[in-house]
């Protein structure tokens, strides 16, 4: 690990100021960049510690929703009573993720703000654009049975391993930022994470010091939650696809569905055009097999991934009928 | 960027098994290297280093975390109970009896990670948290089924595979307890 200077920050604009400091970050529970700065893909040669900082609430907001303090641990946030009833897609995500060690010392915005876990990235003797840029993708011709099929670039095929990013996603989270210059600002979570393109080093539309201080749901919406993973081992692994999905319905149709996959893409996948066209459809298979074909159109495998395709297809068919049916 | 030679020491004071250590740590030193280097608690296992194996867990405040993956630095006025502090070879915790009732465990090297695991896993499970393999996330009390066990200590690799004798411990103190 490469040295580096450790400071503790009182409150969330003097944390966001000292990290406008070059070389410097953000550490909150540090299971991510602790690692990463062990292997010296990171090196950041300032540390701002926000794990104490007062952002550890779970608040009821004044329209029926929640306010989720950036440094809610991961576990914390599962265990919740009123995300456990209201929001149970989130605490499926969240349980579904890490171990019981991670998830208690993981925070919200670290969670969302983790890198890839694509092996390549995390191997320094081979070529990555996103650890090196303009160095190559080591992926695209490699063993990439866990990367991208959907909105990747010839520069970059890794996909964002969050569980708990895909269910906030399906609920329209918002996230809350500071500025080292004070402003603070609310933006859609789908507004966060960038599709790699040319410069897949730029993972989010974060400044390099914007400190996200909470996260916002809206009111619970009608319908049933539910978080489908599908991975390689039964616990503690990243997706292979996963599945969160919101549907209710009327009679023997569908109201409303919404859903958003992890661990196709370089962020949470959501695909609202395809979900408007699920309104009024009759609740049976062909609808939700014709909407993971949709859903999947311009997929693109790499060889060792291309099972994903299929795999997303069923998967979100699947969801969609269980959550129709339940 | 500042080389090593050009930093100076973070002064820390930790508070492990009760007793009070004032150290001068490189603000690099984990949590896991200052108990195990720092204040000579070899207790807790290095195994991966990276919080994918468990061996190096320890309970902050109750809590069980990966002592690798956080740094020293950070946890002054925590409470922070390791092995040794969990019992004695006299007094033995509840969970270190049951590991040797039950045999759960054969090297030895993931055990004590496996014991502060299950102390935590079993206290988050007393307050009704829910796991993955929960049916209903928002029942109030899942019960602590043997399936429920497996899924809360998938954080914690046993290279022997002894989870079966593993499992069979922390049910029995969970079972003592409720």
């Amino acid at each position: 690990m490469k040295a580096f200077t450790y400071e503790r920050a009182n409150d969330a604009l003097q944390a966001a100021k000292a990290a406008a400091k070059p070389g410097a970050k953000f550490i909150a529970g540090g299971t991510n960049l602790l690692d990463l700065m062990k292997l010296e893909i990171e090196q950041p040669t300032h540390l701002v510690d926000v794990s104490r900082l007062p952002l550890t609430q779970i608040e009821d907001t004044s329209d029926g929703g929640l306010r989720i303090g950036s440094q809610v641990p991961n576990s914390d946030l599962a265990a919740d009573q009123r995300v456990r009833e209201r929001y149970p897609v989130l605490s499926q995500a969240l349980l579904a993720g890490a171990s019981g060690q991670l998830r208690n010392k993981a925070s919200t915005g670290g969670n969302l703000l983790q890198r890839t876990r694509c092996y390549f990235f995390y191997d320094t003797n081979r070529a990555c654009n996103k650890r090196t840029p303009g160095s190559g993708c080591s992926a695209m011709e490699g063993f990439n049975r866990i990367h991208a099929v959907l909105g990747a670039s010839d520069h970059c095929i890794a996909t964002h391993p969050s569980d708990m990013a895909v269910a906030l996603t399906v609920l329209d989270a918002q996230i809350e930022t500071i500025r080292s210059d004070g402003q603070a600002r609310r933006f859609p979570l789908s507004e966060l994470h960038r599709l790699p393109g040319d410069t897949p080093h730029i993972e989010t539309t974060l400044e390099p010091s914007e400190l996200i201080t909470g996260v916002l749901l809206p009111p619970p919406p009608k319908g049933k939650q539910i978080y489908r993973k599908v991975r390689d081992r039964a616990s503690y692994a990243f997706a292979l696809v996963s599945v969160a999905a919101i549907v209710s319905i009327d009679g023997t149709k569908l109201q409303e569905a919404r859903f958003a996959f992890g661990g196709v893409a370089h962020k949470p996948w959501r695909v609202t055009e395809v979900e408007r066209t699920l309104s009024g459809k009759v609740i049976d298979d062909q609808t939700f097999i014709e909407a993971g074909e949709l859903a999947l159109t311009g997929a693109k495998g790499h060889g060792a991934n291309d099972f994903k395709i299929p795999l997303a297809k069923r998967t979100l068919a699947r969801t969609l009928a269980d959550a129709a049916r339940a | 960027m500042p080389t090593e030679a050009q930093l100076p020491p973070v002064s820390v004071t930790l508070t492990v098994n009760h007793a009070s250590h004032s150290l001068n740590l490189d603000a690099r030193t984990t949590l896991l290297d200052a108990l195990r280097e720092h204040i000579k608690l070899s207790g807790s296992k290095k195994g991966c280093d990276h919080g994918q194996c468990g061996a190096c867990t320890v309970l902050i405040n109750g809590r069980r975390i990966n002592s690798c993956l956080t740094l020293a630095v950070m946890h002054d006025g925590d409470e922070i109970t390791t092995i040794e502090g969990l019992g004695s070879p006299d007094q033995l915790h509840p969970m270190q009896a049951a590991f040797l009732k039950h045999d759960g465990f054969q090297c030895g090297y993931c055990t004590p990670g496996q014991i502060c695991s299950a102390v935590g896993m079993l206290s988050e499970a007393a307050k009704g948290w829910p796991s993955h393999v929960t049916e209903d996330v928002a029942a109030t009390q899942p019960q602590l089924t043997d399936a429920e066990i497996r899924e809360r200590m998938s954080g914690n690799i046993c290279r022997c595979a002894a989870y079966p004798n593993i499992v069979a411990s922390i049910r029995d103190v969970a079972e003592q307890s409720s």
